[in-house]
This record gives C-alpha cells, sequence and structure tokens, in this order.
C-alpha cells in the first residue's frame, strides 16, 4: 500500500459515505462494505481503509488482515481494463496454461500486475462457472469463451488500436 | 387447451457470452418485422453451453444451437412456414443425423431432470412462470397441511444426503438444530461453489432461482429457523442478480418475511456475497465470513448445530440439497427414494467438462456409471482420443482411470476408490492430459487456498508442491514418491479441516493409477502427454512444411520462422512453448517431443 494522504491521493470520500451509511446496522458487515468500495473505486486505497475501520469501530490491521485475507481485494488501482483468465481445471485441461503464456508475453507482465502504461490489468481467477466454455476468460465484465492463441492476440490487438484511436482523438481535441 | 407457441433464448451465463442478448433482440425485432406474433422469452441455462446460444421452440419442443442475431431473420421466417432450418440443429455425434427436438437428443434422453426439469423452460426472473408451473405449491402444503415435525420426517425417510459433497443425511443435520438450545436459528446456503470445474449451484440459481428459494424456505420451517443467509460467489454476478430478484419477488408475494401465508411462520433472508476464498465451502469457515471475518476454519465440537453463526444453532445445507426439499414435499418421500441406489437416493448433477465431446450440466440418477455419464451423455472423448482418466470432487477429489468406468457414482463407491463425490464436477482427461502435471495443478491450488491455520496444511501443501514442480521439471528422484505419499498420509491424520484432509487425494490418487507415468518423467526424464514445459521441444518436420508462413504468423515470439515456401523452423532460445504454431499449422508438421 503507499503512504499517501487521502487528499494527495485525490479521492473523493462521498461514495465511500453512502456505502458505509447503506450498511450501518448490518451485521457482519465489513466484507459487503469492502465489496462496494472496491467496485466504487477499483481498489482499496490506505485511507479507504482507515475511514472504514473507524466506521466500523475496527482498527485498520483488523480491516486489513480480512481483505488481505480474500482473493477479491485489491490495494492498488488496476489498469484502464482488467483481464481475468480463468485457470480452474477444465480450462487448464483445456489449454489456458498456454493462454496465459500468451498474454504474459504480449503484455509483458506477470499475472497479478498492471502494464506501465496503465492500459492492464491481468487477473487470474480459479474457476468462472463457465466451464463449457473452457478456456474462458473475462475482459472488462464480458466473458469470452474458448479462447484460442489466435483470438486472444486478435483481441489484444483490437483492445490496443482502439486505445491509440481514442487517444489520438484526445490529442487532436487538445 | 393448446399451449400458446413461443420461443425461448437462454440466458445463462455460458450462453449470454455467446451474445444471447444481443439474438434475443433480433428475434423480437424480425418477429415485429415479418408479423410473427410469437413471445421471445428468457430461460436459464439447458445444459450445453458449448453449443450455445441455444434457442427452444415450445410447446413443439425444438431446439436450435449455436444461433447468431444474424441467423433471426431466417429462423423466424422458417418457423412462420412451421419449418427448421437444418443447419441450426443438434447433430447426432455418432450417426450425423439432426435432431429437432431436445428430448431426442442423447445428451437429454439418458438423464433425469428432476431439480433441472424447469430449467431452460421457463423465465427465472418472472415468479409467475414458476407459480404457473406448480411452483410454491410445497411450501403452501407445508405451511396449511405439515407440522414442522411432520416435514423433518418426510424429508428423513426420503433419504437425502448433503449434496455438497459429505453427503451428511440432510434430516439428521435438520434434527440436531431443531432440538439445540438457543434462539435464533439460522440456516444458511452454501452456493459457495469454489471448486475450479463445477457449475451445478450457478446454472440452477440462474436458471431457477425460485425452486431453491423455496426448499430454503420450507427447510427453514422444518428446523425452526427464523434467519437465513444465501452465500454465493462473487465471481457469479449473474446468479446474484437472479438471486436479488427472486428475493424480492417472493417477498412480495408473501412467500418470505413475516407471517409467511398466514401461518405465523417467519423467515427473514439475505444474501452474503463470498469474497474468492475456496476454504469457505467448509461450514465453519463460511460462518466466519458471513461475520465479517477472515474464513478461517475453527475445530469441533462444538457442532455448528449448537454453537453456529454468531454462537446459535446453524445448518448449513448446499444449494442443491435446499432445492430438492422442495420436489420431496411435493412428491412425497417415497418417490424421492425410489431413485438412486440403497443408501444414495435422487439425482445428482455433474458439470461435465474437459476433454469430452457434450460438455455441460447434467442430472443422472444416483448410480449411474461413470461410463454411462462419459460415454452416452458425454458423447465420448472430443476428437475420438483415449480416455485417460476423470476427476471428481474437485481439489479435494481424486482422479478415477478406465477400470472405473463401471464404477457407480454414488457416495460411498467414489470414496472407496480414493475420490469422493464432491458437489459434482467431473473432468474428463485424455491421452494428452498429464497427470503429474494435474496433481501439481491441484496442489498449486490449494496451496494458494490454505488459509495457513494448521502447519500440516501451509507447510505440506508447500512441500507438495516443491517436490511436484520438481518432477515436472525433469529433475525428480525416485525416492520423491515416497516423500509425496508419506506427506500425504500425514496430512489426512493431522490436519483440521476438510480442504486440509483432502488437499493429498489428487496427488495420492495419481501416484496409486499412474504410477508409470511418474517414473517416466522421473527415470526417463520425458512427459509422455507431451505437456509438462521443460520436457517438451516443439519442431517442424522439414518433410511435412510447405512454407506457408501459419506458424510464423502465430508465434508470439518470432521463434517460429523461415522463408515463404521454405521449410520453417523454431529457435529453442526465444520459444516459449505456447503451441501456437501447432494449432496454426494445417499439414500436422509441427510436433511435440
Amino acid at each position: 500500500m503507499n503512504r499517501s494522504s487521502p487528499v494527495a491521493e485525490g479521492q473523493d470520500f462521498t461514495a465511500l459515505h453512502e456505502i458505509l451509511c447503506r450498511h450501518e446496522h448490518e451485521e457482519g458487515a465489513l466484507i459487503p462494505v469492502l465489496q462496494d468500495t472496491q467496485a466504487a473505486y477499483g481498489y482499496l486505497s490506505r485511507a479507504a481503509i482507515q475511514r472504514i475501520a473507524e466506521a466500523l469501530h475496527l482498527s485498520p490491521a483488523q480491516v486489513y488482515a480480512v481483505a488481505s485475507f480474500y482473493a477479491q481485494f485489491r490495494f492498488e488501482p488496476q489498469g484502464k481494463h482488467l483481464i481475468h483468465l480463468c485457470v480452474g481445471t477444465a480450462c487448464h485441461v483445456r489449454g489456458s496454461p498456454q493462454i496465459r503464456t500468451v498474454l504474459e508475453s504480449e503484455l509483458g507482465i506477470p499475472a497479478g500486475k498492471t502494464t506501465p502504461d496503465g492500459l492492464f490489468t491481468l487477473e487470474t481467477v480459479a474457476c468462472l462457472g463457465a466451464c463449457g466454455l473452457a478456456p474462458t476468460m473475462v475482459v472488462d465484465g464480458e466473458t469470452h469463451g474458448t479462447m484460442t492463441i489466435a483470438k486472444v492476440r486478435r483481441l489484444l490487438k483490437k483492445m490496443r488500436e482502439t486505445e491509440s484511436a481514442t487517444a489520438e482523438a484526445a490529442g487532436g481535441e487538445a | 387447451m393448446n399451449e400458446q407457441r413461443r420461443v425461448m433464448v437462454c440466458r445463462g451465463t455460458g450462453c449470454e457470452s455467446s451474445r444471447s442478448p444481443v439474438l434475443q433482440q433480433a428475434l423480437e425485432r424480425e418477429m415485429a418485422a415479418q408479423g410473427l406474433n410469437l413471445p421471445v422469452r428468457r430461460t436459464g441455462c439447458h445444459g450445453l453451453c458449448e453449443l450455445g446460444p441455444i434457442v427452444t421452440v415450445e410447446p413443439d419442443g425444438l431446439m436450435f444451437i449455436r444461433v447468431q442475431p444474424d441467423d433471426a431473420t431466417e429462423l423466424v421466417s422458417e418457423l412462420a412456414a412451421n419449418r427448421s432450418p437444418e443447419r441450426l440443429l443438434y447433430h447426432d455425434p455418432k450417426t450425423g443425423e439432426p435432431r429437432p427436438h431436445y428430448r431426442d437428443i442423447e445428451f437429454y434422453r439418458r438423464q433425469m431432470r428432476i431439480v433441472l426439469r424447469q430449467n431452460g423452460h421457463i423465465d427465472p426472473e418472472n415468479i409467475d412462470e414458476y407459480i404457473a408451473v406448480g411452483g410454491y405449491l410445497a411450501l403452501q402444503k407445508a405451511l396449511h397441511w405439515m407440522s414442522p415435525e411432520e416435514v423433518l420426517e418426510e424429508v428423513k425417510r426420503s433419504g437425502l444426503r448433503g449434496r455438497g459433497g459429505a453427503g451428511f443425511p440432510t434430516g439428521r443435520k435438520w434434527e440436531a438444530t431443531r432440538n439445540a438450545p438457543g434462539q435464533p436459528k439460522f440456516l444458511l446456503a452454501n452456493g459457495d461453489e469454489g471448486d475450479p470445474g463445477a457449475f451445478m449451484n450457478r446454472s440452477l440459481l440462474e436458471g431457477n432461482p425460485h425452486l431453491f428459494l423455496e426448499g430454503m424456505i420450507i427447510s427453514a420451517y422444518a428446523i425452526g429457523a427464523s434467519r437465513g443467509y444465501i452465500y454465493v460467489r462473487a465471481e457469479y454476478p449473474l446468479a446474484v442478480r437472479r438471486l436479488e430478484i427472486a428475493l424480492a419477488q417472493a417477498q412480495e408475494r408473501g412467500y418470505l418475511g413475516e407471517n409467511i401465508l398466514g401461518s405465523g411462520f417467519s423467515f427473514g433472508l439475505r444474501i452474503k456475497k463470498g469474497a474468492g476464498a475456496f476454504v469457505c465451502g467448509e461450514s465453519t469457515a463460511l460462518m466466519s465470513s458471513i461475520e465479517g471475518r477472515r474464513g478461517m476454519p475453527r475445530s469441533r465440537p462444538p457442532q455448528s448445530a449448537e454453537r453456529g453463526l454468531w454462537g446459535k444453532p446453524t445448518v448449513l445445507n448446499n444449494v442443491e440439497t435446499l432445492a430438492n426439499v422442495a420436489l420431496i414435499i411435493e412428491r412425497g418421500a417415497e418417490w424421492f427414494a425410489s431413485i438412486g441406489t440403497e443408501k444414495s437416493k435422487g439425482t445428482k448433477t455433474f458439470a461435465l467438462t474437459g476433454k469430452v465431446k457434450n460438455t455441460g450440466l447434467v442430472e443422472v440418477p444416483m448410480g449411474i456409471t461413470l461410463g454411462e455419464l462419459i460415454f452416452d451423455i458425454g458423447g465420448g472423448i472430443i476428437g475420438d482420443k483415449k480416455f485417460k482418466a476423470a476427476q471428481t470432487g474437485g481439489p479435494s477429489g481424486g482422479c478415477v482411470f478406465t477400470p472405473h468406468l463401471d464404477l457407480p457414482l454414488d457416495y460411498e463407491s467414489l470414496t472407496a476408490v480414493g475420490s469422493m463425490m464432491g458437489s459434482g464436477g467431473l473432468v474428463v482427461m485424455d491421452e494428452t492430459t498429464c497427470m503429474v502435471d494435474v496433481a501439481r495443478f491441484f496442489t498449486t491450488f490449494n496451496e494458494n487456498e490454505s488459509c495457513g491455520k494448521c502447519s500440516t496444511c501451509r507447510l505440506g501443501t508447500r512441500r507438495l508442491r516443491e517436490i511436484l514442480e520438481r518432477i515436472c521439471a525433469g529433475q525428480g528422484r525416485m525416492s520423491d514418491l515416497e516423500a509425496l505419499t508419506t506427506i500425504g498420509n500425514l496430512m489426512k491424520e493431522a490436519t483440521l479441516c476438510g480442504l486440509g484432509q483432502t488437499v493429498p487425494n489428487p496427488v495420492l490418487s495419481t501416484i496409486r493409477y499412474f504410477r508409470e507415468e511418474y517414473e517416466a518423467h522421473i527415470l526417463e526424464r520425458r512427459c509422455p502427454a507431451g505437456v509438462c514445459k521443460a520436457l517438451i521441444r516443439y519442431r517442424i518436420n522439414p518433410d511435412l512444411c510447405t512454407g506457408c508462413t501459419a506458424c510464423a504468423r502465430a508465434c508470439p515470439t518470432g521463434a517460429a520462422h523461415g522463408e515463404r515456401k521454405q521449410p520453417h523452423s523454431i529457435n529453442p532460445e526465444t520459444c516459449i512453448k505456447c503451441g501456437a504454431c501447432m494449432d496454426a499449422c494445417r499439414f500436422g508438421a509441427v510436433t511435440v517431443e
């Protein structure tokens, strides 16, 4: 986690305040609060964890202990596009290790990391429950089934092209 | 009365990822454009996800597969003329003949769909469709005509056992909680389907959430539970959404909440989303997670029946177990007990995946053989390769192999051969699957998911993984096999929870049935299945290579290279062994050795 202050992180905690109000009288509220916070901000910042701890009368260490136990929670901002590659059993026997090799090689990062340009975060997930379509991956919430190395490369190429077109358009306006 | 003709589009996770929402809109547009005013409805999963998007026409019983939005025009005009476009029909993999009606498809014909019977036939987001097929009648029967004790007795007599894997008799579990002192009592539904290769709960919750919900409310009545939680994986966003809709609808109709149907019985229910921890499928860990803590198991006793969630008497049942309850109350214990084997009653849903032709969700009577499941329902192995093994029970289960094809699938038989029923994941493996790699795969998974509480599990999974990695890398020793067995047996004896005790199963069962494959890795430094990267090398056969450049274009690192119309070659220095060249080659020139 980085050590910057809430102000330096530039986070607006209006959404977090609403989340805390919504779960105010709920028993066992910590995990739902963390889930909603991550959904709103993309990750759990140090400052957000501090605020949650204060509101729920816990120490930041207690909150972090719970958050770090579960695979779902991230403590660093994610890239613009989030790629979840399924590495479950059905996907494994149908070639997800090969797809992982290609994703890591094309993006230049190991699973669990974000590309230096902040465009892609690559993560693995144990099973998406879409085993009939193995191997599968989820890109920005959309499931892609029966992936092949060729399909993965096409998808990345298309996403990169869209990105550079957007960047050019933005540059042109400026 | 003639049933109205209607078109149903599958909107399960599988078909939605194959663009079924766009397809549904396209069909609706075409219906309007061509003036054929058949309603287009949404349904849950049919189980044949690989062939999606699936469209059915009722009451005809027609089924169309891999229907794309562009096919909508043709499909609608053919339906208007009472014909079926043949290219969209399912074709029998053995005879090649079209099978227009789903009831004639071998995959369905051999199944016994009880829990899944309305999956794919009703709209999961519309409670009226569930009620129209007799839904919530069992709840009315239980609340108005039966005492809680009678419901409990009925479930006991049915012989229903837990569908989460361990197979504990459901009625006995309920009785212990019902008789335990303390209020309130809790009923929890376990939908934390964390084992990779399993999606039975997901399909049921997405396809027919009200059946599960009805069963859960009846169960709560029998137990005397006034509060409940449904624990579902956050990785199943569609299942969570459909459950939320179902809960709200049931509440509105008075099937849930205060004084249900005027009976005086009240039950409050909430959904809790899991946060990605396999160990939370274990009962005490799951409760700890609902309480907002780290999901770590605790030692028992006290049993959850006496002191569970927040220290109160608690029952935890699998989603599938609870779905069965509504059916038992509706049709009676004798009917249910007439299905299955002597000790394993009813049906079981399996997620049939891996190297099998018909991957998907199936429901069969207990006691069906492994061979029937894989070859009759599953249609056999993809590419007619050789069957090698099947993995049941997820990371806690074991691998069974060819001599077990006659094995009846029930709780006792699977345990006897070193595996377990588990929640119903069944991954089929062929000759291109390396069993040492499979053992390494599960052990890596288990190492990541070990909560760290017991040293035998925390360190044991790590040692097992290190040894297996060494063998996969071609640096194994024969003494490693003994070490794996010793560590595995120790973990079974000395670890606290079900996860740790079953972690060695994939390792021990593969050593037991595929010892020669381990020996090939160790003694000959060879991976017979051609999987373990350190032991294989991709080559191009210059006699077969036509120089078409397909491999060079597919290669992500430029290792496959060569001049057009000249034999290509692979640079072993830069090759990452992804196999893209082999997939791309149309001449069989790329080989792995």
